[in-house]
């Protein structure tokens, strides 16, 4: 049996968007950028495409910006931000301060050292330990020159929902500019950009069952943002390349999919979790679910087998047919525990010891019942010679 | 990031060799990686200056518990001396390379073993 647990790595292309990305690539393959028929044609496609995602996220159509992905997108938005916006005029709004949260992606992270490297001031904004953003934190971390707040919408590692509503009507109130990447929350959490008061949000299609080498940035066309990437000038001038067709109607599509049949997915991956979460703690001993257990994504399960090590989990249950993901050392080429479970406060000794297991709309109960049996063997096995106690 | 064992490394994680304690052991060491958190406990047993039995346990990766396991097969029923000179190359060639990320598994296991060695060597004096 093959079990893919590991739906916040990337999804299944649902077939149904596969049908509809087909024709743009075979027959309707004309530049959207074209002035012919083929690309003039191609070009109201994309628009439809921008009217219905605008539509469902709830934004104004018109600052929506296709790329690549949420990594081009959060580097689109971070460096754009605070390089285009550095050592203003007085009074212009401006600044160099950037906060952006202890648990973000390395996309987010890694961008906000390059800044930091730039001569920016980049601060980190702590979690507590149930893994969630603290607003009183960040109240007392702002200053008069900060540009920038970036927080994530969901977790990716341990799925813990944070509080981008009221973090974006501080940040508006403040008049400090405030992104999200949302690339966790589809269709889990309902995304509204404008009541988040949201100027900047990411998003990945198939993080949610669309193609792969598609995103979006919502950006707010009011903030200044030098491209970078030139070329031919599309997307207002903000990111150039021929538009990738097919991936955009994709991607349109498996959100609409997603946010359709919201609460269809939603109820069949919770039940199943939660089935799931049961199971495991019935049937198998020392074992602790990371991160907040109600304030969270219900397809995340971010599970401590303790005294054994995750890539090693990960590797046995590999061999078995499942796909999961872990936060341990071994597992990364830095060889360097996960920053998140190390932000949640896990002690060293545990902070190699853990599992990230993901639902999707395709998992079934007979899935799941065979996990937990690969499982038990699994952690049977590998305790059977540990050191620890 | 995808890792790439051999099948080789796979099949000593599945089913690893002299695995566990030896009760009445005549030599032990505990070593850990700082770096990533793993750890390796070495039982040695020595008869007529032979290790007569190696066993280990292990709190680490597939990669930790593949190099403890074909490093204790090929130790096992050699002098104490030579056991002493062992290189960790042999292991990572024996086991048709490692993943550059995990040579330091093979240090490990090996600087274990000659830990073990050194432990009874103390006990015996």
């Amino acid at each position: 049996m093959q079990v893919y647990l590991d739906n916040s790595a990337t999804t299944r292309l649902d077939e149904r968007v596969f049908e509809k990305m087909k024709p743009y690539l075979t027959e309707k393959y004309g530049n959207a950028s074209s002035i012919h028929f083929m690309g003039e044609e191609n070009s109201l496609t994309l628009l439809k495409a921008k009217e219905q995602i605008g539509r469902i996220l709830n934004c104004d159509h018109s600052n929506l910006i296709f790329t690549s992905g949420a990594t081009e997108s959060n580097n689109m938005v971070l460096k754009g931000v605070m390089r285009s916006n550095k050592d203003p005029e007085p009074s212009s709004g401006g600044g160099n301060h950037i906060l952006v949260s202890a648990i973000e992606h390395p996309s987010i992270l890694e961008t906000a050292k390059q800044l930091k490297e730039e001569g920016f001031d980049v601060e980190y904004i702590p979690v507590d330990s149930s893994g969630v953003v603290d607003l009183t934190q960040i109240k007392k971390m702002v200053r008069p020159e900060t540009l920038l707040i970036s927080v994530m919408a969901v977790n990716n590692e341990i799925g813990t929902i944070q509080p981008v509503e009221t973090i974006g009507a501080f940040a508006r109130k403040k008049g400090i500019l405030f992104h999200t990447d949302a690339v966790q929350a589809v269709p889990y959490k309902t995304i509204d950009i404008r009541g988040w008061n949201a100027d900047f949000l990411s998003l990945s299609a198939h993080k949610f069952n669309g193609p792969k080498g598609v995103g979006l940035a919502y950006i707010n066309r009011r903030v200044k943002i030098r491209p970078f990437m030139a070329g031919g000038g599309q997307e207002y001038g903000l990111r150039s390349g021929t538009h990738n067709l097919p991936g955009i109607v994709g991607m349109a599509e498996a959100l609409r999919l997603a946010y359709e049949e919201q609460d269809e997915i939603v109820k069949k991956v919770s039940e199943l979790s939660a089935y799931f979460w049961k199971r495991i703690q019935e049937e198998i001993e020392d074992v602790q679910l990371n991160g907040d257990l109600k304030n969270r994504n219900p397809n995340n399960l971010n599970i401590m087998f303790r005294r054994i090590e995750g890539e090693a989990i990960l590797m046995d249950l590999s061999t078995k047919g499942i796909c999961v993901s872990t936060g341990s050392a071994c597992s990364s080429n830095k060889l360097q525990a996960s920053n998140i479970l190390k932000a949640i406060g896990l002690k060293d000794n545990d902070l190699n010891s853990n599992i990230r297991f993901t639902l999707g709309k395709f998992n079934t109960k007979e899935e799941i019942d065979y996990t937990v049996g690969a499982l038990k063997e699994t952690v049977a096995r590998l305790r059977s010679f540990t050191p620890l106690k | 990031m995808a890792l790439h064992y051999s099948k080789k490394v796979m099949e000593h994680f599945l089913h690893p060799r002299n695995i566990g304690e030896i009760k009445d052991h005549d030599g032990f060491a505990e070593v850990g990686n700082p770096v990533c958190g793993d750890q390796l406990g070495f039982y040695i047993k020595v008869k007529d200056g032979k290790l007569e039995d190696v066993k280990f346990l292990s709190f680490g990766c597939a990669s930790n518990i593949a190099t403890a396991s074909i490093l204790t097969e090929e130790v096992k029923g050699m002098s104490v001396e030579e056991a002493k000179k062992f290189d960790w190359n042999k292991v990572v060639k024996d086991l048709g390379g490692l993943p550059t990320q995990k040579v330091h598994c093979s240090i490990l296991a090996v600087e274990g073993l000659k830990k073990a060695i050194e432990d009874y060597e103390k006990s015996k004096k």
